[in-house]
């Protein structure tokens, strides 16, 4: 689950960690309200959707007067703000977070996150703050150093000064890196985060580091002991089907193509997905019913898989291990009949009580073409698309 | 032969009185495994399905000699009964368990290194010796004793792996399904290992998925380590980056863990793979065959 920008720094505040002052705002009079209580005579309007690149997508805004701050924001307020990480149709922006202006002096880049060769909570820094970090990774891995935290003695100082020494901090600044860096972990241990970072982290002319950016992920598998976390989810950000698919515990993905299909288990279903492509075809999205496929999942699948009007196929593809195949053959009758399925549905069934199953589908009477096998499946359902 | 266990596997269930637990529990006594106990805490001296249950890991395994546990117990508490499993003297721990959190995984491996016990999970079906003993959620049906050894990180695909294999006669040493969890027990290189020194398993199948670089070690490790011909599948070509795709794993983050950089690794390490899920049966095959 993300945060926005303002969530995150809120945050941030209350485990102490420093963060140039701000508010957020809904309308534009709200943004000029904001600046003015903040005082100063510099303030940077940014548009607040989870999603980076925001910058050059036009989402954050520097303004040298009130009238500036508001203009900025009415420009924001409303729109779907497009950035790289937001695909074509781009994230709602319903607020603005207005935040004094900084006087830069570096930029550097901080984030924590779970390494899983490690497995370990780790820190990663460097001192090219502000660009993007897979770039710099891939060009100058040399300008980036990390640390791991033994999770039984939590981070230490001496790793700390590590990084700080690689970021060729001041001693100054050194000393205020090592308490930020404490608080930071903490934060991400009490948070269950599974993602926290600052880019970029200033120092500014006053030789004070501060977070200027601030991004946090959770754990969605922490997200029962996190319940103030939880009242901080914005649906608004999130993809219509992809949230009503998580409130039946169905795990879903939007893609691109026409060809939908209904799986069991996550492997099985993202193969189901690259068999679409291999025979020519574009899967629609990925979605797992889970292992134990009930007939009402089954329904629900269905309508969530129909709400997409660019489908023309449906495949279903189900291995009946500890569920049995005929009872998810009467469940795929039912629902396509209860639910008016228009589009034609091909079914890959095996497993316990394959032939059942299979003889449930024939004798139907229902636009149901069965396949004998995983290739066969693809082959019929790319040239029903 | 088989890795890890075999029909002497003495198997306690903790978290047997739990609706999961009994079903899969049932499902394994009918298969064959030697379950000799289960596990609630507060339910002591209580019976579930013809075993005895016992209040603590500790008092099961005192009791019974148990060498294996099989874990049920919900995400919130799973973490807890890993370590309360190794400690109380277990060799192996097999984790079904779906949606811990990542943190509670990471505290957990670290306190690992204090005991001789494996891992397998968590947020997997389990391991299987074909006729001998299943510890886990797998449909036993679909498998049959013979001569590969099979570990993947997905459910499902571990089941098509194996359904192909008893249907073209090569049949299974060992199966396990090492979960799609990023931190998790056993890895890809454990299982490789054991595999390569079992005289049984003539041959490896190995299903990965997005996420991390795993297979990318174990495909160093198969060049340098691993004699016996690996037939390796990658699930995800299609997945978008960014995406979770059902298992916390599985995503595609930073710029690394594709599924095209997983079939680059593999393919220069010599292992044979398939881009189609449906041809890992015939693969195996041809290799052995040939």
């Amino acid at each position: 689950m993300n945060l926005h920008e303002y969530q995150a720094k809120q945050l941030f505040a209350r485990f102490g960690i420093p963060v140039s002052s701000g508010e957020v705002a809904e309308s534009p009079r709200a943004a000029r309200q904001a600046a003015d209580r903040l005082g100063g005579s510099v303030w940077v309007v940014k548009a607040q959707v989870h999603a980076g690149g925001r910058g050059k997508g036009g989402g954050v805004k520097l303004a040298n007067s009130l009238d500036e701050v508001q203009a900025a924001a009415a420009g924001m307020l409303g729109i779907r703000l497009v950035t790289k990480q937001t695909g074509s149709a781009g994230l709602p922006v319903n607020q603005v977070f207005v935040e004094a202006g900084s006087e830069i002096e570096r930029e550097l880049y901080l984030s924590l996150l779970v390494d899983r060769a490690h497995e370990r909570v780790t820190f990663v820094a460097s001192a090219a703050g502000g660009m993007d970090i897979e770039e710099v990774a891939a060009t100058t891995p040399e300008k980036i150093f990390t640390v791991s935290v033994n999770p039984a003695a939590g981070l230490q100082a001496y790793q700390s000064r590590i990084l700080a020494a690689g970021l060729s901090l001041e001693k100054e600044q050194m000393r205020q890196f090592v308490a930020l860096t404490a608080k930071l972990y903490s934060l991400f241990c009490e948070c269950d985060a599974a993602l926290v970072e600052i880019n970029p982290l200033i120092v500014n002319t006053a030789g004070q580091l501060l977070a200027l950016d601030a991004k946090i992920n959770i754990d969605d598998n922490a997200l029962f002991r996190q319940p103030g976390l939880v009242a901080m989810r914005d649906p608004t950000q999130e993809d219509d089907m992809e949230r009503s698919a998580s409130e039946h515990d169905l795990s879903y993905v939007s893609l691109d193509g026409n060809i939908a299909c209904m799986v069991n288990g996550a492997g099985l279903a993202m193969a189901t997905m690259d068999l679409i492509k291999l025979h020519g075809g574009e899967p629609a999205n990925f979605l797992d019913v889970g292992g134990g496929a009930t007939s009402e999942r089954v329904a629900e699948a269905f309508k969530l898989i129909l709400s997409n009007r660019q489908i023309s196929v449906i495949l279903v593809n189900i291995f009946g291990g500890i569920v049995r195949c005929d009872l998810i053959a009467e469940g795929i009758v039912q629902a396509i009949r209860d639910i008016k399925v228009s589009v034609p549905v091909v079914v890959r069934l095996e497993g316990t009580n394959v032939e059942q199953g299979r003889a449930l589908l024939a004798k139907s009477g229902l636009d149901i073409v069965t396949a004998d096998d995983l290739t066969d499946a693809a082959d019929k359902a790319v040239a029903a698309a | 032969m088989s890795i890890l266990v075999n029909k002497d596997t003495a198997v306690v269930v903790q978290g047997l009185t739990g609706r999961q637990g009994s079903f899969h529990a049932k499902q394994c006594l009918e298969y064959g495994t030697r379950l000799v106990a289960g596990v609630t805490p507060g339910r002591g001296g209580e019976n579930c399905l013809g075993l005895p249950v016992y209040g603590s890991t500790h008092d099961a395994v005192r009791a019974t000699g148990a060498t294996v546990s099989m874990i049920y117990v919900p995400a919130p508490f799973a973490a807890d009964a890993i370590l309360e499993a190794a400690d109380a003297g277990v060799e192996l721990v097999v984790c079904i368990t779906e949606g811990i959190p990542v943190l509670d995984m990471v505290r957990v491996k670290a306190a690992l290194k204090d005991y001789d016990c494996r891992l397998i999970g968590p947020n997997c079906p389990g391991i299987i010796t074909p006729g001998e003993s299943k510890i886990g959620i797998m449909p036993g049906f679909i498998h049959q004793p013979g001569r590969v050894g099979i570990i993947s990180r997905s459910g499902t695909l571990t089941y098509e792996a194996v359904f192909q294999t008893t249907n073209n006669g090569l049949g299974q040493t060992t199966s396990v399904g090492i979960g799609g969890d990023p931190v998790r027990g056993l890895n890809f290189i454990d299982c490789l290992q054991l595999f390569e020194r079992d005289d049984a398993t003539e041959g490896i199948i190995m299903v990965g998925e997005i996420g991390g670089t795993d297979e990318e070690a174990a495909a160093r490790y198969i060049k340098e380590r691993v004699t016996k011909p690996v037939v390796a599948y990658i699930a995800g070509v299609t997945a978008p980056p960014g995406k979770r795709m059902g298992h916390a794993g599985a995503i595609i983050s930073g710029g690394e863990g594709s599924a095209a950089t997983k079939f680059a690794a593999l393919e220069a390490a010599g292992v044979t793979t398939v881009h189609s899920p449906a041809e890992l049966g015939s693969a195996m095959l041809a290799q052995l065959e040939a």
